[in-house]
């Protein structure tokens, strides 16, 4: 088990550069999830700490030790890959036992640690077949199993869960989750699927186009996102943004409206002064419909619904064109095309200024 | 739905076999051609080329001109010599056109890209231009062998083996198929602790089966039935010389074509053999291949 810190990290290739500045520190037995959309760089970041690619500048430390020129197998580290990339022409047991074979351990040693990792994953009895012979749940094991047996400082997981389908996946996150507990290895998890990393993770780390938005435990990047792009990535559906004005302004307050809304007072997460334009977020849990239709803070009709069971999602279609989500009881129920008015606690609203490509990155305290 | 009509359909099925009878002949015919000439005396021989009977044993059949061919020729050693030069050639050039490709694809370093070019444009430098320096080159090379220390590789197996090891084709044969391989194996092997060694030894070699037999394939009948200028310039002394060689033989002052025809027969059974056995695991490693995994 080790720490990992990352500082100033940059990455180029050729001219374009993909990380661009990166701090993130990692503490010992810490499960930590990079997520972020396509082409963010986590994936890239993770195969930096995995030494699988160069570092441009800035330096990587694990255990103290900055290992930015130390060969992968040096590094105490192990990696489970999307493609799961098991060795299709060994035996399970030869694959997971494969790092060891190569450090040269003895049989009984190699063999009774292969046995452990299979038990830990419930897979003894597949330990003679091959690869073809197994399922993509089954595969995606062999690749951990290879990962626990050489006992690695930090565990790497690029996007592991990827290629399941959803049942599997829920099945393997939860195993992965399980794992952590078990082994309280420091883990480092990518992926672009924010149920993983609300799920996982003791802390999110957000990136945008190389650069890290925000890092914080799950709850603290739902309830306090730190900018419009993080507010609009985490959460399930996504946060609705309305375009607004801002009025009055007070010591921490400020009152925003427009057509659709009528003035209402919020806490401002950027600052804002009056006569600016802003956007206000707020989450589709929070929207409910009021029950005097003229009393809600917005008005607008129904034009989808959308009931999964435990809730019902509709689409409200504003005054002025734009187009909230709600996601609403699972008993409520309304006809497409209906007028409604939905309300919502003004405290749990965020507003933003007008959004800034390359704002700096907060980092919120971390209660993880 | 298109409704098969059984006339129709045997009408097609009779045209697709007239064609493949019609090239499967114009493969077979000049091989039953070389054999049953073997087995006729030259003036028969040449007398029934002008009609169909140049295919059918008939007439004055004999082995007679197999016997006259081994006692003009050493043929065992000529068959031995191109084995012994084809099975060296072939395994060298496969570890290491494999262990160039093996860099040009997976290792990182300043000029790959541009060497790579170069090696493949020497594909289109025929033998022929290099045939001189090659051969300057080669008498003033020392070597240390069984028979100690000399000057020059000329009359021995390895000047016909060392100058056809490296080779553009397989090289690229094997570059390409390691550009398929997922780069996640050699990754993953990385991390798990492998050397370069290793993972082109445990790794990618045992995954690479097909591209293996493919050059194996080609490589082997390259040097077994089309070596001869090479070995004619550098080998005077009989018991290096390999079979396309030792065909100068039978093109004396008056062509014994009876003799020529059996020889060709004799050298003939240890590719078809040999094809016949590599064929079989070619078709099995690309069927393997097809299952992803």
């Amino acid at each position: 088990m080790a720490e990992v810190r990352l500082t100033g990290l940059r990455k180029s290739f050729g001219d374009v550069e993909v990380i661009k500045g990166v701090d993130i520190d990692i503490q010992d037995g810490e499960f930590v999830v990079f997520v972020g959309p396509s082409g963010c760089g986590k994936s890239t970041l993770l195969r930096m700490i995995a030494g699988l690619e160069d570092i441009t500048s800035g330096t990587l430390e694990i255990d103290g030790q900055v290992v930015n020129e130390v060969q992968p197998k040096d590094r105490g580290i192990a990696m489970v890959f999307q493609t799961y990339a098991i060795f299709p022409h060994m035996t399970v047991r030869e694959n997971v036992g494969f790092g060891l074979t190569i450090a040269g351990v003895p049989k009984a040693d190699k063999d009774a640690k292969v046995i452990e990792a299979a038990r830990i994953l419930q897979m003894e009895h597949l330990l003679d077949r091959r690869p073809s012979q197994l399922s993509g749940g089954q595969r995606q094991r062999v690749a951990i199993g290879r990962a626990i047996v050489r006992d690695p400082t930090v565990f790497l997981f690029d996007e592991p869960l990827s290629n399941l389908d959803a049942a599997l996946r829920m099945d393997m996150r939860m195993e992965i989750g399980k794992l952590h507990n078990q082994l309280g290895a420091t883990m480092v998890y990518v992926t672009h699927d924010q149920v993983e990393a609300m799920t996982l993770a003791d802390k999110i780390v957000v990136l945008e186009d190389g650069q890290v938005r925000q890092i914080g435990t799950p709850m603290e990047l739902y309830h306090h996102p730190a900018n419009l792009f993080v507010a609009g990535f985490i959460g399930s559906p996504s946060m609705n943004f309305l375009d607004v004005d801002v009025g009055e302004t007070h010591n921490d307050t400020a009152t925003v409206s427009n057509p659709s809304l009528d003035p209402i007072e919020v806490k401002p997460t950027d600052p804002v002064t009056p006569g600016v334009k802003a956007k206000l977020g707020i989450r589709p849990q929070y929207l409910t419909p009021s029950s005097d239709p003229t009393k809600g803070k917005l008005h607008g009709t129904i034009e989808l619904t959308e009931r999964l069971g435990t809730e019902t999602i509709v689409e409200v279609k504003l005054g002025d064109g734009t187009k909230v989500i709600a996601a609403l009881s699972e008993d409520a129920i309304f006809d497409i095309g209906t007028e409604v008015s939905l309300t919502f606690d003004p405290d749990k609203a965020h507003l933003f200024g007008v959004p800034q490509a390359g704002s700096a990155a907060i980092q919120t305290e971390s209660g993880g | 739905m298109a409704v098969i009509d059984p006339a129709n359909h045997g009408l097609r099925l009779a045209t697709r076999y007239a064609v493949l009878v019609l090239v499967a002949a114009i493969f077979v015919l000049p091989l039953l051609f070389m054999v049953m000439s073997s087995l006729k005396p030259t003036d028969q021989l040449l007398n029934d080329t002008s009609s169909l009977r140049a295919f059918l044993p008939v007439g004055d059949i004999s082995l007679q001109n197999y016997y006259d061919a081994f006692a003009r020729a050493p043929i065992g050693l000529f068959v031995f010599n191109s084995i012994l030069v084809t099975v060296g050639t072939v395994s060298l050039s496969l570890l290491l056109c494999s262990l160039a490709a093996f860099s040009f694809t997976f290792l990182k370093w300043r000029g790959k890209g541009l060497l790579l070019s170069v090696t493949l444009a020497t594909l289109i430098i025929p033998f022929e231009t290099i045939a001189i320096p090659l051969l300057l080159l080669v008498s003033k090379l020392p070597w240390i062998g069984l028979e100690g220390f000399r000057i020059g590789w000329l009359n021995s197996y390895h000047v016909q083996i060392i100058p056809w090891i490296a080779d553009a084709l397989t090289i690229f044969l094997f570059v390409q198929y390691f550009k398929d391989l997922p780069e996640e194996l050699v990754e993953a092997a990385r991390v798990a602790g492998a050397s370069w060694w290793q993972v082109y030894v445990r790794i990618i070699m045992p995954l690479s089966g097909p591209v293996i037999a493919t050059g194996a394939i080609l490589k082997s009948l390259k040097m077994y039935n089309e070596q001869y200028l090479w070995p004619l310039i550098v080998v005077q002394q009989e018991s290096y010389r390999p079979i396309m060689v030792g065909l100068g033989y039978f093109f004396q002052l008056q062509v014994a074509w009876g003799e020529v025809m059996a020889y060709l027969s004799l050298i003939t059974v240890p590719v078809l053999v040999f094809y016949l056995m590599l064929q079989r695991a070619f078709i099995a490693s690309i069927a393997s291949t097809g299952v992803k995994g």
